[in-house]
Formats: C-alpha cells, structure tokens, sequence
C-alpha cells in the first residue's frame, strides 16, 4: 500500500507542475499568470475532443502517445517514494527506467516521423540528437549514485541523502541531474515550451498533428516525465528515508516544490541557448558527472 | 530631370529618353550613389505603358525622374543593378512588360495580368521556387498558415541539416489591389485605403499621402498640424519599436522583456489615442494637416504619459542588452553587410543597423520638419543585435522628440483646406521614415487631375529580399529571431 502512495501522488499532482512553473514565470513577468491548475483543465478539455487525423498518417500516429504514455508510467513503478521503495525494484532497474523513457520517446519521434510534415521530422530528429546526448549524463549521474549504495536498484540508491564525506563532487548530482531535467523536458534554455514559432520548436513541433485524447497523452505523459525528474533530483539529495513517514513526505513535497520554483526561475531569467551550443552544455554537464564519478570512487 | 522632394514636377516638361539612354542613365546614378525609389509605369499614348523611374540622393535630398516612350520590352536592370528586380516582376506582372534577362521573373502578388488575357491567373504561392538538390539536403515550407495569429507568408527553406542554404519567400496572399483603386482619384476612399495599406503604420502611410497631395496643390500644412502629425509619427514609431524589442526577447526566451514591452506597447498605442481617440491614429493624419487638435489637459497627459512609458520601456530593454544569454543569441545572428544592402536598396533600421545613413527624416525632411530635428541611428555590425539596438537608440530620440515638440507646439490652426482640384499632367513624391522604413509614395495626374497613377512603396518592399539574404547560412531555428529582428509587414507588400 505504501509503495503506491508515491505513484498515486505522481498521478493526481503531475499536472501541478508545469502550472507552478507558469505561475512562477508569470510573477517574475510582472503578469497574474494562468490557474494554477490550468494543465487539468486542459486535459478535460482535450480527453473530450474528437481527433484529428491526416490522411497520409498510419495507425502509428495514434499508437505514438499511447505507448508514450504507458512507458513513462512503467518508468513511474520503478521510482521509490520518499517513504517506502519503488512498487518494482530489482538489481540494474535504473537501466529498465532510463529505457522506458527512451521508450517514450522514440514512441513520440515515430509518430511525428509518421505524419510525414517536414517540421516534425526536423524536431524528431532534434529530439533524438539532444536526448542521445543527455543519456550518457543521466547514466553517468546514476553510476555516482550508486557508489556506496546498498544495492544497486533506484530504491537502494536514492532518498539516501548525500551520505558520507560532504565533498563538492557529491553536490554537483543534483546539479547535473537538474541539467538533464531541462533538456529531457524542453524546458529553456533547451527548448522553449511557450513558443510558437515551428521552427525553433524541438517537442512541441513533433507533436503539431496530434490532437484530442492523443494530445492529451501527450501532455499527461510530459507532466509525469516532469514528475520522474523532478523526484529523481530531490531524491538524489534529501535523505528523506532517514525521516520518518510523514517528515519525508513533507521534506519531499518541499524538494518538488523548490526543483519546480527553480525550473521556473531559470525560464524568467536566461535565453534560450543557440540550438547548436546545446550539445556544449549537455556536454559540459557530462564532464562534470564524470569529474564527480573519479572524485566519488577515489575517495 | 532633377528636382526637389518637396516640388511638384510638371510632367509635361519631362523629356522622353529612349530606353538605351533611360537604362545608362539609371545605372550611371546608381552608381554616383542615387537609390532607385521607385519603377513603374505611367499610361503613355496609344494604350501603352511607358517606364519611368524615380531616384533619390540621399545627402542633399534631390530626386531625379526619368521617363521612356510607351514600350513592351525592355533590356533588364537587374543583373548590374539588383535593388530592380522585385520593381520589374512587379511591372510585367501588373503591365506584361518584359524586362528581358531578369534572372528571376516570377509573379510577385499572383494577380495576373490584364496585359496579357491568354495568361491565366496564377493560384496564390503556386509557382517555381528555387531547389537545392543533394544528399542530405531537404525543404522546408513554411506557410502561408501559421502556428500563431499572424498575415499569411510563404517561405521555403533549403536546408542542409540545420543550415540553410537559401531561403525564398513567397507572398501576395493579402493581396487587395490598393494601387488599381487609388487610380481616378483622390475621392472619398483614398485617405482609408492609405491608413490600412499596411495597418500599422497608418500614420506613416497618411503622412506620405498627405505629402504628396501638399506638395501636388503646393500648399503646406500649417505648423500645428504637422507637429501632431509627427508627434503621431514618433508615438507610432515607439509602440511598434517597443513591440519588437519584447518580440525579439520573446522569441530568445527572454520573458521578463517580452512581457514588459508588451504592456509598454499598449500604454504607447494608448497614446496616438489620447490624440484621435484611436491606438492606432486612423482618422488622425489627413492631407493638409491633422483632423484633431491637442488642447493644454491632452499634451499634459500625454506628456506625463509618454515619458512614463519611456522610462519603462528604456527599463525593460536595459535588462535584455544586458543578459548574455540573450546577447549570445543575437550577436552575430542573420548578418548583413552594408555591401548587399546597398545592392538590395534596404530600407529603415535594418539599413541603419548595417551602418547605411539612410534616413528619409534627414535625405527629405517633410515641409517645416528640419532635418535634424531627430538625430540618426546607425550601427555597423547588421546582425540581430544591431537591429535591435538600432531600435533602441530610435526609442531614445523619439522620447527626446516628442517630449521637446509637445513642450513647444506652435499655435494656430491644425490643418489647412487643400483645393478640389489637383493640378493636371503632374508628378509628386511623398517620403516619410516610418516606423520600418522609407515609405515612398508617387502620384501622377492625369489631364482632368485625377490619379492616373498611385504608387506605394513600403519598406517591407525591399527588406523581405533582405531578410531571405540574412539568413544564408544562418540556422533555420535562427529564421523567427531573424524574421522579428526585421519585423516586416505583408499587408504593406501585397497592397
């Protein structure tokens, strides 16, 4: 029962994410900003629409969000909680979880690839390039994590806090991991999740020809994969499992909190990065998970 | 033939040039300097259209006109004088008269031409474009629908992965035939087609059209008239300058600007309303002055206003010139060289921005408007910085303008009954700066003084040629920031 607490909570309060992050945004901007719980309503709106569909698109477009969807929840069931385990865990499940959303994502770049719009083959090919690149930083992120742990499975490595000597190069997972938040999200200064302009788009152009329950797949499963990152950053620093039940609860709920403000910040006060100096700062970020993988083994 | 910007040319006077002769002369002053202003066509003897061509020199604001005998073809300007070529598919679209050796002579408004029955009329945007073939070369097509509320535009990208190699830009979609309408008048309409030939520049469009109607009666506005009147000019300028520094933070990312700017821009169009109780000055400018006066409460108002706004808008473009992740965006994005904006007859800030001294407020200043009443903008790097922060410094001035015009506006009527009647066989020539640029409009009556041709040209006339130039080797997520750093209008193109 415990072990569900957390994945229930991940499904009723996902939606509030990107909603903080607006609000955050807008009171940066001097704006009132839209409700807080602006992605539910938009998600009863589209789960009631009709789809559209183009002729030139097979049965992939439609299966796109759905396997999309599903994979994100399967990453969800190997997330522990921050009082109990993950519902799934086993020895390696950090790789299974890291997959699924690979999963999920080569779903959506199919299904954009499918409509044939050269749009969408420009932000599916986008996407795979910058999230390629991000995959050896999260796995990088997970191996530092893992030092010392007492089994090597995403329930044994995180919710631990940052045991042992407190040594920079522990901080720097957190940051790292933030860093591989933004891009897998297309958060600034990644992606921009506000414009309009197809051509910049990276997520946002590959899912243009989708629409009613399929988009609003889409838009759950963004809001979960959030979710996943925005866990997997307060779990890697908070040791929550020290606390007990309801402290780690609060401690986590407050973790989420402040990743979400800081998503938000971030967005009101940088640029987007150039689109070809992406690869800089994910490889940067996967130098310093590298730094701090050596230092972490040394010591 | 040389005249003043500011005088009528009695068209009866104009000697006819044999076309050899009108091609030298032409290129000869292109090449001492003189900018083609405009090429068109006049209804000569026998049916027929002759070609005339108007110049302009930018340091003592002379114009030059010349005029050919009634022709069907003609050797092209084109291939030794670039800034041509959307002039002479524009004139064998409209007239059917062949510039032979045009390199790339297709429609540019899809009307069709009356010239040339047999021809059907082409289906907007379908026509040749230009293809890159290669192995991993691929098209982007872009439009005329938009992901956002915006006029409809087609561009095509050859792209090399993110690079692109070309890009070519398709419009005439908003096409309402502006020009066909104005022939036969001035009536009751004109004034209307001028404040919505590009709707946001209705000051700018009214300027020049009340210029050229002054200058055909040789009546000035009084002094009272055209200060309002350029008061409007300046507060048009500084809403839609505001407008594309947030547009320029917005599409980088930058939130607080683009937010900032946005509500900037409204309390700048509220304004040009304080003035005519319209944000967007419709019903204000009218040939031979202003149609509303400001009384002592509105110029306070708008004083306290203006200079409230100023403050916010110097406010919010000071943090965007001062993040480095934004500038890191601009610097060196979509550049120009002064070289090819000459050669392409560039117009406004995006001319200013590659060091070009090209301002119609200086080369021609409006009777009773000095020339150098509002310093000039000019910065030499002609990337997406440059643009903006050429519309920066512009947003300076203009504050600077207005709050010493409303501070100091002459006494006196607003605006001063023009004749009925226009004066037959004669040219005149209106150049406001607008907001984007040099808007140039060129009238010719007919022997009943009427219209017999209505010519006008916006600035998005010649910059949307710069902007597929500014992005040759640019990245094609670049193209958004590119296309606001220009921010062109397509209505103002498609007429």
């Amino acid at each position: 029962m415990n072990a569900l607490t957390h994945i229930v909570a991940a499904l009723v309060l996902a939606p509030l994410i990107p909603g903080i992050i607006n609000r955050v945004k807008a009171r940066m901007a001097g704006r009132v900003g839209r409700p807080l719980l602006q992605t539910y309503y938009d998600l009863a709106k589209l789960i009631q629409k009709g789809v559209v569909v183009s002729h030139t698109a097979t049965w992939m477009l439609a299966a796109g969000p759905a396997v999309s969807l599903a994979a994100v929840g399967c990453a969800l069931l190997l997330l522990p909680g921050p009082a109990s385990p993950a519902p799934v865990s086993f020895t390696g499940d950090f790789m299974l979880a890291a997959y699924c959303l690979g999963l999920s994502r080569l779903a959506l770049i199919l299904a954009a690839l499918d409509t044939g719009s050269s749009f969408e083959g420009m932000g599916a090919s986008r996407e795979a390039a910058f999230s390629a690149l991000a995959e050896p930083v999260l796995f990088l992120s997970f191996l530092v994590l893992a030092v010392g742990a007492p089994e090597i499975s995403l329930s044994g490595m995180l919710g631990r806090g940052l045991t042992g000597v407190l040594a920079p190069e522990r901080l720097f997972v957190p940051l790292i991991l933030f860093i591989v938040l933004l891009t897998e999200n297309c958060r600034i200064p990644v992606d921009d999740p506000t414009t309009h302009l197809e051509l910049t788009m990276i997520h946002e152009v590959m899912v243009l020809d989708h629409s009613g329950p399929d988009m609003a797949f889409i838009v759950y499963g963004a809001a979960l994969k959030l979710w996943f990152f925005a866990a997997l950053t307060v779990l890697a620093v908070l040791p929550v499992r020290s606390l007990s039940p309801a402290a780690g609860w609060a401690a986590f709920l407050a973790g989420m909190l402040l990743v979400t403000v800081a998503i938000g910040l971030v967005e009101s006060v940088m640029a987007r990065l150039r689109l070809m100096r992406v690869p800089r700062l994910l490889g940067g970020a996967g130098a310093l998970a590298a730094l701090s993988l050596v230092l972490t083994v040394w010591r | 033939m040389e005249f003043a910007a500011t005088e009528r040319l009695d068209l009866t006077t104009v000697p006819v040039t044999p076309v050899d002769a009108f091609r030298c002369r032409v290129l000869d002053r292109v090449a001492e300097g003189w900018r083609v202003l405009a090429l068109f066509t006049l209804p000569g003897d026998a049916g027929g259209r002759e070609l005339c061509c108007l110049m302009g020199r930018d340091h003592d604001g002379q114009l030059s006109f010349l005029r050919t005998a009634p022709l069907t073809a003609y050797p092209s300007l084109t291939p030794e004088c670039p800034q041509c070529h959307l002039f002479e598919r524009e004139i064998y679209e409209q007239w059917g008269i062949m510039p032979t050796g045009h390199p790339w002579l297709k429609p540019v408004r899809f009307t069709g031409c009356p010239a040339r029955p047999d021809t059907p009329r082409p289906a907007p945007g379908v026509t040749e474009y230009f293809q890159v073939r290669g192995e991993q070369v691929h098209e982007v097509a872009v439009g005329p629908v938009h992901a956002g509320i915006i006029e409809p535009g087609h561009f095509r990208f050859q792209c090399f992965g993110e690079e692109v190699i070309h890009l070519e830009i398709g419009l005439g979609f908003q096409h309402r035939g502006i020009e066909a309408a104005l022939a036969g008048g001035p009536d009751r309409r004109t004034v209307h087609f001028m404040e919505t030939a590009a709707g946001d520049t209705t000051i700018g469009h009214c300027l020049a059209h009340a210029a050229v109607l002054e200058t055909l009666t040789g009546l000035t506005a009084p002094a009272r008239g055209r200060a309002i009147g350029r008061i409007a000019l300046e507060l048009e300028r500084l809403a839609n300058h505001t407008g594309d520094i947030g547009a320029l933070a917005g599409d980088v990312g930058y939130l607080p600007t683009m937010s900032f700017c946005g509500r900037i821009r409204g309390d700048f169009l509220n304004c040009t309303g304080v003035v005519c109780g319209n944000r967007f000055g419709r019903g204000l400018v009218r040939p031979g002055g202003t149609a509303w006066d400001l009384g002592q409460p509105e110029i306070e108002e708008l004083s306290r206003r203006v200079a409230d706004a100023g403050r916010a808008v110097l406010g919010a473009a000071a943090i965007l010139f001062i993040s480095s992740t934004a500038l890191a965006r601009f610097e060196g994005t979509g550049r120009l060289c002064a070289e090819t904006a000459r050669d392409i007859g560039l117009v406004g800030p995006p001319a200013r921005a590659c060091g070009l001294p090209r301002d119609a407020r200086h080369s021609f200043p409006l009777p009773g408007a000095g020339a150098k009443d509002i310093p000039m903008q000019l910065n030499d790097s002609g990337d997406v910085q440059a643009r903006g922060l050429v519309r920066r410094l512009e947003v300076e001035a203009s504050l600077d303008f207005i709050a010493g015009a409303l501070a100091d506006l002459p006494a006196g009527p607003v605006r001063a009954a023009l004749p009925d009647a226009l004066p037959p066989h004669s040219l005149a020539v209106g150049l406001v700066e607008g907001w984007r640029g040099e808007i140039r409009h060129v009238a010719a009556t007919d022997a009943d003084g009427k219209f017999a041709a209505y010519k006008i040209i916006d600035p998005s006339f010649h910059n949307w040629f710069g902007l597929a130039l500014a992005l040759r080797g640019q990245q094609v997520s670049d193209f958004p920031l590119c296309n606001k750093s220009f921010n062109l209008s397509y209505c103002g193109h498609d007429l």
